[in-house]
């Protein structure tokens, strides 16, 4: 059996960075106690804004600014809807994911037709070939930016005191004059940014086209992650890589050997299925924050 | 004290909810160095009146004014930063976070938090006031006392000049209130002005300078405290003049300990050799390792009113439920009427003869089904036929129940729209109309209108007479004295003590809820 | 102490749950964005609203077909509202039709020779059976350890999209053409169509006695009260009584079985075989479906027949117009957050209150 390692962990890495951009975005949305069920939606429209702007006027860079302002979009409307109208948080999300998804489609449909259209330029790794120091600058920023100061801002600076102060107690924020739903509409809007981002990663850096399927389920998995990791940013990190190094090798399993005695698909449902297993086991200690799921309205 | 300048102002403050006039024109003013008491019954606007003063609400008219600058206070921020605190009765904490996570949330910005320099502010300003907690402990691990100092110290971090507390006694223990006055005392003496907002009158005397009365959300009098007795600030809450009731019931009502006499007999008084219809025995609720029911043993009679006295928090909450069926019991054993219910569910609990009236109304009625779906909630086979629901039997037995108890509804209307008083009547009918052989009332009238509290006493004697059990559970002594029969105290738990009710003076009575007597 | 405090509330005489100024307003609003994809797209929104709404409802043909897509809807819907009822948040319908589709795949690849009516009825206990036992894990977590279902739910969609793949991509792969589907099923469970020369099957009618048998539980008997009682205030509903969490746990079983007949359904009835695309995002359009039905089965079957209709015209706008299909979906959605945002208008009043 001969497996490259290298190739293995540039692999890795790649299908992990858009799991940490996106995942990320939706701790710092849960955070504040919203289920942002939108994610699968939002990194749609990342992915596809993002491919239609970088094609339209041939910069990655306008296509990427035009993901993060398609992930604002999708960030206030959840906002709108679930903050301010204080609605359902899951229907709401998944409303927005449904909405999405159908309007890219229509969309790239009535501008592309059936043709398989590819970016003219896109992102490319720093240098040429597939080692660690030969990646994506998403990737780096996403695990060596991203995340350290996602880490960072929520355990040691104002920011992070009031997400965790508005998921934790609604009256404790209000009395120290932290805006509740100001709060909960920034980490939207910020953490709907990122899950664009994560999104734009895949048509702006690696594929440099766009499919309809180009998400495929990666929002629940971060859903997912983000749970596994009880709202930790290092964890979330960490199962994002679990979970990459799993499909990478499985990959090259399937490709250096005639090995596919575990199919693909097991593999692809082990983050679900790790998550489900975990809250099984430890649920009732699964802290989840106080405020989950539920609308704040002020008197 | 009249000529000191005033701090806080409010002019003519107005708020309105739809019909109800929550605040009309009330005008008051606090100075530095004083403690004005707020006083008045659950519902005359003292918490929305707080509220506004906090940003928390927006009055529709009116200003407030701070060193006689017209502030414009629309957040708590606001309030914060003109020099206004406050202290709720339900606390805002955040239970993750450690002491001086919490202190300093007010004052957090949004970038970096210096953690070693923000908690030696919170250190310095827990010592300003005598308050020892260790910075670095998570809320969830502190008692009621010391969260509530710690609200205390977080109003002081931002330099508070006043300090709102609101019922703050509420939830403590009589060695907390007395921390609590020499605190406030401590905050007099460093020039702060305090409003402190009360409905106990006792209090409101010891540690007042001045006084104001809310009523029915306007502002119905000013007194200096040394000039004013018990007598007549009672009467201006409950606005007596206009209630035609006797004044027994008003004391009641108000729970003003001085001014009540023994309850008046109007029913027969039970006899020893009644049968029992509750039976409560080596009772135990724990919670998180702590007995918060404490082994009781407890006997309601046929005919007969049980009183449970205590401070609240002294188990009494815990008890009702275990009884109820809302909380798992530990140890012990429960009879109703000769049937062990002990880990009964409700339905069965109900079925041998049990009937509820917590203190949770809301909690107890489905506020967005109609006032005719929640009568029949509780005993849905009798009105089932063939399977399903027959609206006709359901509509009238609505129409009579509403009738019988004068319930001002329809059998349509959602009970959610009603008043607290229509759907205490509510639970009242559906609790009474499956003739329990012992009710479990838990403060049946608390924050009712004196309409209804007559009511809901007129209904709990003629059960009695009926042969009934009544288990009163009250935390105003003369509403127990007036009703009861016999009544025990509890204290952590336990009960401490039984006396008659000829013997149930307030001082006696006193002395059991706080420990200090055992009898 | 109790401390009065302001709250919003339902209504109190609201005869409906939504007034129908409000539900105007929403489709309305709905119609006006839908139309600027449309414009956008160079066609004519009054033109296209008349394909997509009137044309399908203006021949025969077309009301079949409307039926033929209402069906699945109308399970997914069903499953979904019964749960969200009971204050289940059941977003796993997805799933559940997904795993009845395996199981009357698994049953109508295995047992090939029963007779047609044996067949049939085997194939939709085997959906219901499969729906059922995809819900029960999420809904045992909720009932043993107070799990938050709509987490576990949702997660256990992509799983079975996974399991069907990986089926499909295995041992299930098609024996004859070698593509990714399964083989056929047996020509006795091939559901029969209603009217001749229509699509339209038996599934229909199963879809609407489900309706018809959730609409009298939900409404008429004291099963029902409880249900509602558990979703409106699971505290309030056990204090009286209730017993809400086995109550949430049946009614997920139930919801679960419910999306399974529909995956049983459309395998038998439209598809005869498993696909990848066999479900279509039916689960997660129930959603849709269930929450612009107000939760009622009445409601539900009239959404269901909207959404059917909107669907028809979108693929025949597809063809005419040259407006890809997915015009409908967006719409669908869009309709769903602005009933969202006119429900939380119009439902609700402040009024003032105890806190307890």
């Amino acid at each position: 059996m001969s497996i490259n390692l290298l190739a293995l962990i540039s692999a890795m890495l790649v299908i992990a960075t858009p799991l940490v951009w996106a995942a990320i975005g939706e701790l710092v949305i849960e955070k504040t106690g919203i289920l942002n069920l939108g994610i699968e939606g939002t990194m749609v429209a990342g992915a596809f804004v993002a491919f239609v702007v970088a094609d339209l006027t041939g910069s990655p860079w306008i296509g990427l600014l035009a993901a993060i302002v398609a992930g604002v979009g999708a960030g206030l409307l959840m906002g709108l809807l679930a903050v301010t109208l204080g609605q359902n948080q899951h229907v709401s999300g998944l409303g927005i994911t449904l909405l999405l998804i159908a309007l890219c489609e229509f969309t790239f449909r009535v501008r592309y037709g059936g043709q398989r259209p590819r970016l003219a330029h896109k992102f490319h790794t720093i240098a040429d070939g597939a080692g660690i120091f030969e990646q994506h600058w998403m990737t780096y920023v996403g695990f060596l930016v991203l995340a350290p100061a996602a880490w960072w801002i929520l355990r040691s600076t104002g920011t992070g005191y009031r997400l965790h102060a508005v998921g934790e107690s609604f009256d404790a924020a209000e009395v120290a004059g932290i805006s509740v739903n100001r709060t909960r509409y920034l980490a939207l809007v910020v953490g709907s940014a990122l899950m664009a981002v994560g999104g734009s990663f895949l048509t702006l850096s690696i594929l440099g086209t766009y499919t309809l399927d180009i998400i495929n389920g990666r929002g629940w998995v971060c859903v997912a992650l983000v749970i596994f990791a009880t709202w930790r940013v290092w964890r979330v990190v960490a199962g994002a890589l679990l979970f990459a190094f799993a499909d990478a090798l499985q990959l090259q399993l399937a490709i250096t050997d005639a090995f596919s005695a575990v199919p693909r698909e097991l593999m692809l449902a082990l983050p679900y299925l790790a998550v489900i297993a975990a809250l099984a086991v430890w649920g009732r200690s699964v802290r989840y924050p106080t405020h989950y799921l539920k609308a704040y309205r002020r008197g | 004290m009249k000529h000191a300048p005033a701090l806080l102002a409010l002019d003519q403050i107005t708020k309105r909810f739809g019909d109800l006039v929550a605040n009309q024109d009330i005008s008051l003013s606090v100075s530095a160095g004083e403690v004005l008491a707020m006083l008045g019954e659950n519902g005359a606007g003292k918490s929305t009146l707080m509220k506004i003063i906090y940003g928390l609400l927006r009055p529709d008219a009116g200003t407030i004014q701070m060193d006689g600058q017209v502030l414009d206070i629309s957040s708590p921020r606001d309030a914060m930063r003109a020099g206004i605190g406050m202290v709720t009765q339900e606390f805002s904490l955040v239970e993750t976070m450690t002491v001086a996570e919490n202190v300093a949330l007010s004052a957090v910005g949004w970038g970096r938090v210096d953690v070693k320099a923000t908690k030696a502010r919170v250190q310095e300003a827990m010592e300003r006031i005598g308050v020892h907690i260790d910075p670095d402990r998570l809320v969830s691990s502190l008692s009621i006392g010391e969260r509530q100092r710690v609200e205390i110290v977080k109003a002081l971090f931002h330099d508070c000049r006043v300090l709102i507390l609101d019922e703050p006694t509420a939830v403590l223990t009589p060695q907390d209130v007395r921390a609590l006055f020499a605190t406030v005392q401590r905050l007099r003496e460093a020039g702060l002005g305090v409003l402190f907002v009360s409905h106990k009158l006792k209090e409101v005397a010891e540690i007042s300078d001045r006084v104001v009365v809310l009523r029915r959300g306007e502002l119905v009098a000013v007194r200096q405290t040394a000039a004013v007795n018990a007598q007549e600030l009672a009467g201006l809450m409950m606005g007596v003049a206009a209630a035609p009731v006797d004044s027994a019931e008003i004391d009641a009502a108000i729970g003003l300990s001085s001014l009540a006499g023994g309850g008046p007999e109007v029913r027969r008084r039970p006899q020893p050799d009644d049968a029992s219809v509750l039976d409560i025995a080596g009772l135990t609720v724990t919670r998180d390792g702590r007995d918060l029911v404490d082994r009781i043993d407890l006997t309601v009679r046929s005919g007969e009113v049980v009183g449970v006295a205590g401070i609240s928090g002294n188990g009494q909450t815990e008890l009702v439920e275990a009884l109820c069926g809302t909380r798992a019991v530990r140890a012990g054993s429960v009879h109703v009427d000769g049937t062990d219910i002990t880990h009964r569910p409700v339905i069965d609990r109900l079925s041998a003869g049990l009937g509820r009236l917590t203190e949770d109304r809301r909690g107890s009625c489905m506020a967005q089904l109609s006032v005719e779906q929640n009568l029949v909630l509780e005993d849905l086979p009798a009105f089932t036929r063939r399977g399903s629901l027959d609206a006709h039997a359901v509509r009238e037995h609505a129409r009579a129940m509403i009738e019988q108890f004068e319930i001002r509804a329809d059998p349509t209307t959602l009970i959610g729209t009603l008043s607290g008083g229509n759907i205490q009547k509510v639970l009242l009918a559906r609790a009474l109309h499956r003739r329990p052989k012992v009710l479990v009332a838990a403060q049946p009238t608390r924050g009712l209108d004196i309409g209804t509290f007559a009511y809901v006493h007129r209904q709990v004697e003629a059960m009695c007479d009926a042969g009934a059990g009544v288990l009163l559970v009250s935390e105003d002594l003369d509403e127990l004295r007036s009703l009861a029969d016999r009544i025990v105290v509890m204290l952590r738990g336990a009960i401490v003590g039984e006396l008659p009710v000829d013997q149930a003076s307030n001082e006696r009575l006193g002395a059991l809820m706080t420990g200090q007597e055992v009898s | 102490m109790a401390l009065r405090s302001p709250h919003f509330v339902l209504r109190g005489q609201q005869p409906r749950w939504l007034s129908p100024v409000a539900l105007v307003a929403a489709v309305l609003f709905t119609v006006v964005l839908t139309a600027i994809p449309i414009r956008l797209a160079g066609a004519n929104p009054p033109a296209a609203f008349e394909r997509y709404l009137l044309r399908p409802l203006t021949s025969q043909t077309g009301v079949f077909e409307v039926l033929l897509t209402a069906t699945p809807l109308i399970f997914t819907g069903l499953a979904v509202a019964i749960a969200f009822r009971a204050g289940y948040w059941n977003i796993g319908a997805e799933g559940q039709f997904l795993a009845g589709a395996i199981c009357v795949t698994w049953v109508g690849t295995t047992f090939t020779t029963l007779p047609a009516p044996v067949a049939i009825t085997l194939g939709f206990v085997a959906g219901a059976v499969g729906g059922l036992a995809w819900a029960t894990l999420p809904a045992w977590l909720k009932r043993r350890a107070g799990i938050d279902e709509v987490v576990t739910t949702l997660l256990l969609n992509p799983v079975a999209l996974l399991v069907v793949q990986g089926l499909l991509n295995g041992p299930w792969r098609n024996s004859g053409t070698g593509f990714t589907d399964s083989d056929r099923l047996g020509a006795s469970y091939d559901l029969p169509v209603l009217f001749s020369g229509s699509r339209a099957h038996l599934g229909l009618i199963v879809a609407l006695g489900a309706l018809v048998v959730a609409w009298w539980v939900l409404t008429r008997t004291p099963l029902g009260l409880k249900i509602t009682s558990s979703g409106l205030s699971p505290k309030t509903a056990e204090f009286s009584g209730i017993r809400v969490r086995p109550l949430q746990f049946r009614v997920a079983l139930v919801s679960g079985a419910v999306a399974g007949l529909g995956g049983a359904s459309q395998v038998m009835g439209v598809q005869h075989q498993l696909t990848q695309g066999i479900s279509n995002g039916y689960g997660y359009t129930g959603v849709i479906v269930a929450t612009l039905g107000a939760l009622s089965a009445v409601g539900v079957l009239l959404v269901a027949l909207l959404l059917g209709d909107i669907a028809v015209g979108a693929q025949n706008a597809s063809l005419v117009l040259q407006l890809p299909s997915q015009l409908g979906d967006v719409f669908g959605a869009l309709l769903l957050l602005s009933v969202l945002a006119a429900l939380s208008w119009r439902r609700y009043r402040l009024i003032w209150r105890q806190r307890s």
